[in-house]
Formats: C-alpha cells, structure tokens, sequence
C-alpha cells in the first residue's frame, strides 16, 4: 500500500483515518478537527459563541488540544489546572503543570490560567487523602475522580462560567462505556453524554467537546500543532481497568476499523431515543457544607474525605 | 538500521520497512501508536530510510 493522499489537495498525507476512509496533509487535518469540534459543539447545543467557557487542563494531549481548538475557534476559553500532588517518584503533578504553564504562555497568553493545589487548599494530596482510606490504588482513582470533578465544579460555578469543558476523547468514552456496559450500571450508563446542562441542584454545565475523536486524532493534532505535551501516563494509572478495556476495543479496531465510533454513536443515538425507560434517577440534594449536589442524605463524597478542611477557595492567575 | 525512540528506550532495527510494518514488527497496536521522523507527524504508509531516525508515541493515557 503506497503512502496515502490528502484528500483535499493530494499532498503527502500526514494521518490516515480508516473508520472515516479519511487521509488528510497536516493543514488540512488541523482545519478538519477544528471543524469536526465547531460541529459537535453546535449539534449538542454545548455552548454559545460569548459564553465563557473554563476548560480542564492536565498537561496531556487531549486537554491541551482542546484549549488551542477552542482559542483558534474565538471562544473565550480559560484554563483550570489542579496539582493533585501526584510524585510517585517521578514529580508527575509538578511536570504536568509546567506543560500546562508553557502552553499557557506560548498559546493563551491573553487567557487566566486558574491554578488549584490541593496541599495549600485541603492539607493533603490526592495520594495522602487515599492513603487514608483501604483500597489501594483503585481507592486513588476513584479518589482522584471525585476530587476532579467537586474542585472543577466548584471553580466552575463559583467563577461564573457558563459551562466547564473536559478533553475526553471517543476512546475515552468508549472504554468507559464498555465498562459500565460489562456491569450493566444502568444510573452510569443514563449519566454518559457529552454534555450535561446545568442543573439547579448545585452542578455547573459540562461538556465533551472532543467525544468525537480517537485519541489518535487529539494525539496527531497536538504534535502537528507543536504543543509539547506530557506523554507519560499517571503513575498510578498503570494496569487500569480503563487502559485494559482501551486495548480491547483498539484490538477490535485494528481488525474492523469504525468499530469504536459505532459502539459509542450508537449508544448515544439510543441513550436519546430512552434506554432503560422506566428508571429514574436519584433525586439530588445540597451538600450542607459545600452545596454541591450529592445523591446521599448528608455531606457529600468529597468533603466527608476533606472534613478537616476550612480553607476557601483558592484562585491563582499566574 | 533504523533507530527506533520509543517509551524513553532506544533500539535498531532493520530498515526498508514501512512504519506500519515496524509497529507490527514490534508488536504495537497501529491504533494505539503515531509515528514522528524529524518532529513531523508520518503515516503509517510511510516507508522509513535505512539509517534513519523515527520516535513513535503511545496514544493511550488516562486510568
């Protein structure tokens, strides 16, 4: 098989695209997925042209991908980045920031970069809160997810921003669908989307601009768009069940291309039409200590972990 | 030979192969796997130089 053409002007191809029968030179593919993420923001109603948007930086390809898109795009797109302590030897939060600080200063400049460090706000990092607790490194993530997802609402909501965004790539989607697939976790399954409005109960708008891309996709255009971005994974992510589902469906890509694209587009065309009718969903409550929704009576999650904390919020434009 | 960068390891292979080939000779999934020679971006169609230099870049990340 020779080198594949673009499809748009029949130079040497930088990416072929076998789910989409797609091979595209490096201008053309950056145009392409700034494109693609314009249309799918607009086809789930995501976000309007002068809503502020607070985008979730890590440091990784798909984050970053996703701010540059944006920016590129004239949306007023800042960056939130929390430092959740993670060393395992390696300084991963500490190197993770610094990507995110040189995209920042070579790509956004005119953008605020918020910057949370979990020490200075909560005393402990998110592998001393796990510490505290059984479980090992799966009690970590799902520690880490929890911590996430409280302190990027919060900032959300407390900020002003409309809507929060995530770099979560199709393949990202797609494991975590397969996963609760295999589990038949039908209150995750209805939960999966890629975009959750606002909701009175205390939850800030999210959404997935780049649920439309193999992370192959937000991976080539990091590199032809020169942002340096951190390759390695997360220490503790390694032997995840998520990287192990990833390699099964990209097994069963290689042999079928566009078999991921159809098992997630196919979930969501039926998640619309009402999957699983008849069951409901937790009714929501305030948290009487941070606001935030939780499904159980009480504190939430996160500050039955953080129940020594009394810091306020802490807001860092470098 | 080819010198292949990947995972912080470095190692040589015989060259006159396509990236595409070289994955598959390394046992490494094409969809989990971009190719870069020079700091550009290749296709996996691309056939590589005998004495060149290629990096290859694992895709996967989260946990």
């Amino acid at each position: 098989m020779g080198v594949h053409r673009c499809r748009k002007c029949a130079a040497q191809s930088v990416i072929y695209m076998p789910q989409h029968r797609l091979a595209l030179c490096a201008e053309h593919f950056l145009a392409w997925v700034e494109k693609s993420t314009l249309d799918f923001i607009a086809k789930h109603h995501m976000f309007e042209p002068l809503d502020r948007v607070l985008v979730a930086v890590s440091g990784g390809k798909d984050s970053l991908s996703l701010w540059r898109i944006l920016l590129k795009s004239g949306f007023q797109a800042d960056g939130l980045y929390i430092d959740l302590g993670i060393d395992a030897g390696g300084a991963y939060s500490k190197r993770s920031g610094e990507y995110v600080r040189k995209f920042w200063r070579t790509f956004a400049p005119e953008s605020q970069l918020h910057v949370l460090d979990l020490a200075s706000l909560y005393g402990k990092t998110v592998p001393e809160m796990a510490g505290r607790r059984a479980g090992g490194r799966k009690k970590l993530c799902s520690i880490c997810g929890l911590v996430k997802r409280h302190e990027m609402n919060r900032v959300a909501r407390e900020l002003g921003y409309q809507v929060m965004v995530t770099g979560h790539n199709l393949d990202d989607e797609a494991a975590v669908l397969f996963g609760n697939t295999l589990r038949w976790d039908v209150e995750y399954l209805l939960r999966q989307a890629p975009v959750l409005p606002a909701e009175e109960s205390g939850l800030a708008g999210k959404a997935k601009p780049l649920a439309r891309f193999y992370e192959r996709e937000t991976a080539a255009y990091a590199i032809v768009s020169n942002i340096d971005y951190i390759e390695d994974e997360c220490p503790f992510s390694k032997g995840a069940t998520s990287l192990r589902h990833k390699e099964v469906l990209n097994s069963m890509e290689n042999g079928s291309p566009g078999t991921k694209l159809q098992f997630y587009h196919s979930f969501l065309r039926a998640r619309k039409k009402g999957i699983f009718p008849g069951y409901e969903r937790p009714v929501l409550q305030a948290c009487p200590k941070c606001a935030q929704a939780t499904g159980i009576p009480g504190l939430c999650a996160f500050c039955r972990l953080t129940t020594d904390a009394e810091k306020s919020i802490g807001e860092e434009i470098l | 030979m080819v010198k292949v960068h990947f995972r912080g390891s470095e190692i040589e292979t015989p060259g006159k192969m396509t990236v595409r080939e070289l994955m598959k000779s390394l046992g490494l999934n094409p969809q989990s796997v971009l190719a870069v020679v020079d700091g550009n971006l290749v296709s996996n169609e691309t056939r590589l130089s005998d004495q060149g230099e290629i990096k290859l870049i694992s895709v996967i990340s989260g946990g």
